[in-house]
């Protein structure tokens, strides 16, 4: 027992790490800027090997556990490490590793002069430690506090330099995200009520012995909390207004991880508290809607910035699809396409970033020929598009296929249903990429495309104009390096999703979490 | 165990008047709801957590008698968290006052453009349909036109006509007239003399008539030119009436946008 002790207090590196870096920067205040550039970059690099060790140890030794204050678990509060939070967690901090880059490489010539770097990192890495939170609590409680935690970075960094635009999407954002909270918590009294625990692995022993409906209510209440939180269909229309106003770091980071928390927590509900439940078929029709309806508003949008945040609602339908089959092929395809889709939707976001910081504008009626005018931007943008639509053998394609097989093998016509809609989807991605590609990248330079006769006329008043030549060399390496990430999912396909059946399949016993936590009172 | 209905009641009304609160578009009231309904909550854990008991502090309460503590703990985090987020929106409010003079919240883009290609709509259709009715206008003029000159023409025709016949009577006569003179045992050359005499008269009254007939046909013609000026002008009135009617509506809707974009994004940075 002695050597793993090390490893098992190092879980919670990931969240204190970051909380403790936002308070030293605070203290710092706006002066050093290359300190504070150093300290978050040092910060969010540990984090990351943390999390690399710590999905080792998970896959090699089960279910880690750290019960924080030396309580144990039924009265204190325990983080696990199983092999699909950490996986889930090595993935989101790569990613914002990344984004940190980016921001940094972003603010040495940032016109944002009212926005000062001293509230943008602390608020990014106190979200940065939320998410980790989330993704290692081992109770619902604590859940809670995650959510809080990410979600009040998320305020302050949506509602960065206060313009208009910002504090009006950041009113909607802030009242939905309080609106969910508050339901959380009406859950969280149900639940306590009902079982006299919040810990995850408690949980899974005592609701089996609830009645049918004081587990439904249950259920259904966390589920439309945490479905609010990852812009499930009928509760998507606040993503799409607030994500493209943020500064782009920021909306990157949102798209790729504040939607994967909410389907990390649906995946940790089903498979953990609620196996095989009633529930399970009304997330797959939740899967279909949110997965048509996100991909059509995608395909009539404009701008980059909004395309992108359509498709991002659209895409979480396929991990809700996945989580619905509620079969271990299903699962595997789920956390499959998560680790996909944090990569591939972050670093797409980025790409656009620098699109707007070049040519001023993310409007495709405005930019044209970007393929001849900045080659390296239109790859950037290229390959994860394309990966996104699911152009075989990108790592979109081969989550696309996993969940397709799982829904195949899992028979009966509404998995059929969502099989055919999410090739339908799938293509319809591929429009909408496509479409935004040859307007923006592909068309002659600057050619205003004419759509309705006012449109055109109104737009040859305001040439695009040009903000910056030349980028910051480290902007397009920390983008290079997010994109080389998301085709390496493609290389190593195999062990990755090896690696994710396997946390499926850990997943779907639950006896290795439930054990791993209560096993040693007993 | 009694359970007492007095705390579930207080929780109900302060839920639902915090939902309602937060259904509100100022910002003032949803923070309110925020507030009523963070206590609501917080009351609904208390309440629906534990069963009722003394303090649960050792020393002042036996352990057999003490309340759950940990749904109180729950609370006072889920209070603290409550109190940062009112601050936080508090700012908010702060902001969005210093910004639009209100606190409403405004409708989101997509709605707001929604809205502003439906008046695009209206203002096109409006350009259609006033064209449509000045192509209408043209087709019926055009139409008189064509009547007026059919009707011009036929008037010729029938005095054309008429001048042929006379022409032929005029033969007739003429005919009758030597056939009389033959009878009568005129001499030819008298004859001639006679019908040189009479035809010196009667040529004098044809060329009388060839001129009013030249006269009317001037006349016709410059009928006509008059007629193809006027419908000249008439379509460049049209035209400079469409185009007059484009100018406004393209004028309308600039506006509209700019209003739109100053209202949804008054630093001009980003966000379309």
């Amino acid at each position: 027992m002695e050597p793993s002790l090390p490893v098992e207090s190092l879980i919670c590196v990931p969240v204190l790490l970051p909380l403790l870096a936002a308070g030293v920067k605070l203290a710092i205040g706006g002066r050093l800027r290359r300190l504070q550039s150093v300290i978050s970059l040092v910060t969010l690099g540990l984090s990351l090997a943390v999390s690399v060790v710590l999905l080792v140890a998970a896959e090699s030794r089960g279910p880690l556990v750290t019960y924080l204050g030396g309580w144990p678990s039924p009265i204190g509060i325990c983080l696990v490490a199983d092999r699909l939070s950490t996986l889930v967690l090595v993935v989101s901090s790569a990613v914002t590793f990344c984004v940190m880059a980016y921001s940094v490489a972003n603010a040495y010539d940032e016109q944002e002069h009212d926005a000062p770097m001293a509230i943008f990192h602390p608020a990014f890495l106190v979200m940065v430690a939320g998410v980790a939170d989330a993704f290692l609590s081992g109770d619902l409680f604590n859940l809670f506090v995650a959510f809080e935690l990410l979600l009040s970075g998320s305020y302050v960094l949506l509602t960065f330099g206060g313009t208009e635009a910002r504090i009006r999407a950041g009113a909607t954002y802030t009242l939905m995200a309080l609106a969910s909270s508050m339901l959380f918590l009406v859950a969280l009294a149900v639940t306590y009520g009902a079982t006299g625990t919040l810990a995850l692995a408690q949980l899974a022993e005592r609701f089996p012995q609830l009645p049918e409906q004081v587990k439904l209510l249950v259920e259904l209440t966390l589920l439309l909390a945490f479905a609010i939180k990852a812009a499930i269909f009928p509760m998507s229309a606040w993503l799409p207004d607030s994500y493209p106003t943020a500064p782009t770091p920021a909306t990157a980071v949102f798209a790729g991880l504040l939607t994967k928390v909410g389907v990390y927590s649906i995946i940790r509900l089903e498979a953990l508290l609620f196996p095989g439940g009633p529930v399970s078929t009304l997330l797959m029709w939740l899967a279909l809607a949110t997965m048509l309806v996100g991909v059509l508003g995608a395909v009539a949008q404009t701008d980059l910035k909004r395309m992108l945040s359509f498709t991002l609602v659209s895409h979480i339908g396929y991990m809700v699809f996945g989580v619905g089959l509620s079969t271990r092929a299903g699962l595997t395809g789920a956390i499959f396409y998560v680790v996909h889709h944090i990569t591939v939707q972050t670093s797409l976001f980025l790409v656009t970033g620098m699109v707007e910081r070049r040519f001023g504008t993310t409007s495709v009626t405005r930019l044209g020929g970007l393929m001849r005018a900045t080659p390296l931007i239109a790859v950037l943008f290229f390959v994860p598009a394309m990966n996104l639509s699911g152009i075989p053998p990108m790592s979109g394609f081969l989550g696309k296929l996993l969940l397709v097989q799982a829904g195949l093998a899992a028979g009966g016509w509404p998995a059929g249903t969502l099989v055919a809609a999410g090739l339908v989807t799938s293509l319809l991605t591929l429009y909408a990429v496509a479409k935004a590609w040859s307007r923006a990248f592909w068309s002659a330079p600057r050619v205003v495309q004419a759509g309705t006769v006012v449109e055109s006329e109104e737009d040859t008043g305001e040439d695009p104009t040009v903000t910056t030549t030349s980028l910051p060399a480290a902007l397009t390496v920390s983008v290079t390096a997010l994109v080389a990430l998301g085709l390496s999912f493609t290389v190593l396909a195999g062990p990755l999703s090896a690696l994710a059946e396997r946390a499926a399949g850990e997943l779907m016993a639950r006896e290795p979490y439930i054990t791993a936590v209560l096993g040693r009172e007993r | 165990m009694t359970v007492s209905l007095v705390p579930f009641l207080a929780c109900f009304l302060m839920i639902t008047t915090g939902v309602t609160l937060l259904l509100e578009r100022s910002l003032v009231r949803a923070l309110a709801g925020v507030i009523v309904l963070g206590n609501g909550v917080n009351l609904l854990i208390v309440t629906a957590g534990s069963s009722a008991g003394g303090p649960p502090i050792l020393g002042v309460t036996p352990p057999a008698r003490m309340a759950d503590p940990l749904p109180q703990a729950m609370v006072l985090t889920a209070i603290v968290i409550t109190m940062g987020m009112t601050a936080f929106l508090l700012a908010m409010v702060h902001r969005t006052w210093q910004l639009t003079g209100s606190d409403e919240v405004q409708d989101d883009t997509e709605d707001r453009r929604v809205r502003l290609r439906s008046r695009r709509g209206e203002l096109g259709d409006a350009v259609r349909r006033r064209v449509d009715d000045y192509r209408r206008l043209l087709v019926r003029q055009r139409a008189e036109l064509a009547n007026l000159q059919a009707e011009q023409a036929e008037r010729e025709r029938l005095q054309e006509a008429d001048l042929e016949q006379r022409l032929a009577r005029v033969y007739d006569e003429l005919e009758e007239w030597m056939r009389q003179g033959r009878e009568q045992g005129l001499s030819e050359e008298e004859l001639h003399r006679r019908f040189e005499e009479v035809g010196l008269r009667e040529e004098a009254r044809a060329g009388d008539n060839l001129a009013r007939i030249e006269e009317l046909r001037d006349e016709h013609a410059r009928r006509r030119a008059a007629q193809a000026a006027e419908e000249k002008e008439l379509r460049r009135k049209l035209r400079v009436r469409q185009r007059e009617a484009r100018r406004q509506v393209r004028a309308a809707i600039r506006e509209e946008r700019e209003r739109q974009a100053l209202a949804q994004d008054p630093g001009l940075e980003g966000d379309d």
